[in-house]
């Protein structure tokens, strides 16, 4: 019998659904940001490099940067979870010392994902980051459908989803703030679209183009886009309701009140709101974030002996 | 050392990229450049992922029963924004004559009064519709979208080589061009300034929507296509999912109290624009061919009662009969009074009395196509064929005169395309895509250019296996951003990753021996 699950295997868990999910978003980022400078033809470099930095929370240095400092730092970085193949190396650790939790599957995926990288990054120094890109989009798809596909929905599940709808909400928060706070800086609505992978389905709520403070709107409240802060969070919040407490739950609370918000927000207010709101936001994951590490995998670190009297 | 273009010998014909060997044209320098060190082999390998990469998108077009990846030339086709104004300005000049015609000829046929045009090229049309007579579109706009086939001949000189405003097709080809070579050759782009061509969605949606009748809120807009079997399924698809709105067959669609609804699982829902991508004769089989099973029957009443606008509007095919072709320059000097910027290329009318006796003479050293082909088809390039056909073709102009025009040959320029390991001069030309919202004619930067890919051939049909390039329109002036930014903004903070275990054991675990 199996209906416990260790804070351990909770916490690999949800490290495992959040790196996928950071290295797919980065992915989709990286591949609108490269698009979109190939095409813009009064692109700065230097500046729409920044910017990504600036969106991923990587600081850029003084120097002048270019696309391939970018992918060599964003996209190909091993060591750092803020780059692809940091994320999904560490996805694969992860789901690797939570191995009999996750399905079999799961885990060959990532493990294949990973022994594919390399090949794919030489081939990238050659011909672009385009199918480099694309394989790490693929293999997030399969792993998400897997977990979908062989997943009991048990505690296990929930904490993969709940990884992953947390980092979607910072991700989304993040691309708006680059481009709410900073607006000269920034890239087009467009391409903040196309990064979120919501071009298509924008397209056909709003009938029309992306080229408006509307995708804001879509971003952060479209009921039905999965990756909109508003979708996020409600997926977030129904996996803390069966985890957690009742009532009084410090790692639902912060969610449940930016879901509350930001689905009675009145849109035309927005605009003037959205500067706060995208703060509250990124705060609010953090926070439950903090709470449900605390909640349900105390930090337990290496056993270390000390000396008496040393 | 050796490389590419080296055994590249010129064609007699002009040249996009070279003036004479080893002279490269300005605007081609860094893609010389850039393709210059790259190996064959290197090459290839590009060519078949860019074959792949259309495939697994579908981009695929069927050629002798087969489905092909669309063909790509990874050497594009590059304009220069002077030359470009000029065809920009040349298209749109075209187009507003068509408009012109179009209205006059459906309304007060003041210019075969005046006779600027016989009449018998509108009353012998076989696309010339009673039932469009009298329907005053929205806006006056009835090509809502045109592809104006261009050509540069020996000289240099760009002419237009036919007109097509009944239902365009390639604009697709131009969006996934793109979106390939960007994909699969971001180097090549590293030095130049390339003008986006993504904004064509955009504005065909909201000249589809500025073509709704008066009064309507919020108009809803849908694709009409005749189904997936059709060769341009895949355009349709495209651009109604780039647009955001529903891709409809005939049968989604209903009429009733001359209006047109579209079935739905939330119960009929009207439809305001129907932006159909099939032709006149299957349109409606109340006014059109009766045995039509992918139209609408009602459709056309509906429009007629301004209820829906069909784009293009019915009918059209009288502004693009290449026996009209060679009146545009005279509608151009008649509705404008301008002269034409783009000049045709020259041309006979059989059909006029003492023409077709010269035309039948030079029969040998002329270009014959039938007035209402389409994709190539029927043409008889006469330098080329053999006397059989000659003759054949003789006979068949000499017995329907209104059914065929002779042109002078162009030998089309050439374009250096990767022909298996090296690089050869293919002739290519270019179709510009145009949009009218009924205020402006608006020319996306660019346009298909296709190849012919056997050598010497000046065919260049997908149908008839012609390839294309990915065509550029190099932005004007400096690279810098017009607005300038404040130079030294701080970038937002935005906060730190939250960082979770990444899984590498901090202490190393010997306890358990192997055994």
């Amino acid at each position: 019998m199996n209906d416990v699950i260790l804070s351990r295997i909770a916490e690999a868990l949800t490290w495992t659904g959040r790196y996928v999910e950071r290295a797919d978003t980065t992915g989709r980022i990286l591949d609108a940001y490269l698009h979109r400078m190939l095409e813009d033809p009064w692109r700065d470099e230097d500046v729409a490099c920044r910017s990504l930095y600036a969106i991923l929370g990587v600081d850029a240095g003084g120097e002048r940067v270019d696309m391939q400092q970018v992918l060599d730092q964003l996209a190909f970085d091993a060591r750092s979870t803020c780059s692809i193949e940091g994320a999904l190396g560490a996805a694969r650790l992860n789901a690797r010392s939570a191995r009999e939790a996750v399905s079999s599957e799961m885990w060959e995926c990532l493990n294949s994902t990973w022994h594919a990288l390399a090949d794919q990054r030489l081939a990238a120094r050659r011909t672009g980051p385009y199918a480099y890109l694309e394989l790490v989009r693929r293999r997030a798809a399969l792993f998400f459908g897997l977990a979908d596909s062989t997943m009991s929905r048990d505690d296990s599940w929930r904490f993969v989803v709940l990884g992953r709808s947390l980092e979607r909400v910072d991700m989304t928060v993040r691309l708006l703030s680059v481009r709410v706070l900073d607006a000269a800086h920034a890239p087009d609505w467009t391409t903040l679209l196309s990064a979120s992978g919501a071009d298509e389905a924008y397209a056909r709520v709003y009938g029309g183009f992306g080229d408006t403070p509307r995708v804001a709107e879509f971003l952060l409240l479209d009921r039905d886009f999965p990756r909109s802060a508003l979708h996020a969070l409600t997926t977030a919040e129904e996996c803390l309701t069966a985890l957690g407490r009742p009532r009084q739950d410090p790692a639902r609370r912060p969610i449940g009140r930016l879901r509350t918000r930001l689905e009675y927000l009145d849109s035309h207010a927005l605009e003037e709101q959205l500067p706060a709101l995208l703060k509250d936001l990124q705060h609010a994951c953090m926070d439950s974030a903090e709470a449900v590490a605390e909640l349900f995998f105390p930090y337990q670190g290496p056993v270390e002996w000390a000396q008496e009297g040393a | 050392m050796a490389d590419i273009f080296d055994a590249y010998a010129l064609a007699d014909a002009w040249d996009e990229m070279f003036v004479r060997p080893g002279e490269v044209r300005t605007a081609y320098e860094p893609v010389l450049a850039a393709l210059q060190p790259i190996e064959p082999s290197e090459l290839r390998f590009r060519a078949d992922q860019m074959a792949r990469a259309f495939t697994d998108r579908g981009v695929t077009y069927a050629f002798a029963g087969e489905e092909r990846p669309w063909p790509l030339d990874l050497v594009p086709r590059i304009i220069d924004a002077l030359e470009w104004d000029l065809i920009q300005r040349g298209v749109a000049q075209r187009v507003r004559a068509l408009e012109a015609y179009l209205s006059d000829a459906y309304s007060h046929c003041r210019a075969f009064e005046d006779g600027v045009v016989p009449w018998r090229l509108l009353l012998n049309s076989a696309h010339f519709h009673r039932s469009a007579q009298g329907v005053e579109p929205p806006g006056g706009v009835r090509i809502h979208v045109a592809g104006i086939d261009l050509v540069r001949d020996e000289a240099g000189e760009l002419r237009v080589l036919e007109d097509n405003v009944r239902v365009p097709s390639g604009v697709s080809y131009v969006i996934e061009n793109r979106r390939a070579m960007t994909r699969i050759f971001p180097s090549l782009f590293a030095e130049q300034h390339v003008v986006p061509v993504d904004g064509y969605a955009g504005r065909l949606l909201a000249a589809l929507r500025a073509a709704a009748p008066a009064g309507t809120q919020d108009p809803r807009v849908v694709v009409l296509t005749p189904g997936p079997g059709n060769a341009a399924y895949f355009e349709h698809a495209l651009l109604a999912r780039l647009m955001g709105v529903q891709l409809v067959v005939g049968h989604d669609l209903t009429c009733r109290n001359n209006r047109v609804w579209m079935r739905t699982t939330r119960g009929e829902v009207p439809v305001h624009v129907v932006y159909r991508r099939l032709d006149d004769d299957f349109l409606d089989p109340l006014h059109f061919r009766p045995d039509s099973v992918i139209g609408c029957p009602g459709i056309m009443n509906a429009a007629q009662a301004g209820n829906v606008t069909l784009a293009n509007a019915v009918g059209n095919g009288i502004a693009d009969d290449k026996l009209l072709y060679t009146y545009v320059p005279d509608l151009i000097r008649y509705y404008l009074s301008e002269e034409p910027i783009l000049p045709n290329v020259e041309s006979y009318r059989p059909d006029e009395p003492g023409q077709l006796e010269a035309v039948l003479d030079q029969i040998d050293q002329l270009v014959i196509k039938p007035v209402d082909g389409a994709g190539g088809q029927g043409i008889v390039i006469g330098p080329k064929a053999d006397a059989k056909t000659l003759e054949r073709t003789r006979k068949a102009v000499a017995a329907d005169p209104r059914g065929w025009i002779a042109q002078r040959p162009v030998a089309l320029s050439t374009s250096p395309t990767l022909a298996g390991e090296r690089m050869a001069p293919r002739h290519i030309d270019l179709r510009p895509f145009a949009v009218n919202d009924g205020t402006d004619v608006w020319v996306l930067p660019g346009g298909l250019t296709r190849v012919a890919l056997q050598e010497g051939n000046l065919i260049v049909n997908s149908s008839q296996g012609g390839g294309s390039k990915d065509t550029w329109v190099l932005a004007e002036g400096p690279t810098e951003q017009p607005a300038t930014l404040t130079p030294d903004g701080e970038l937002p903070e935005v906060a730190p990753r939250q960082l979770g275990p990444d899984g590498n054991p901090a202490v190393v675990q010997e306890g358990a021996q192997q055994q």
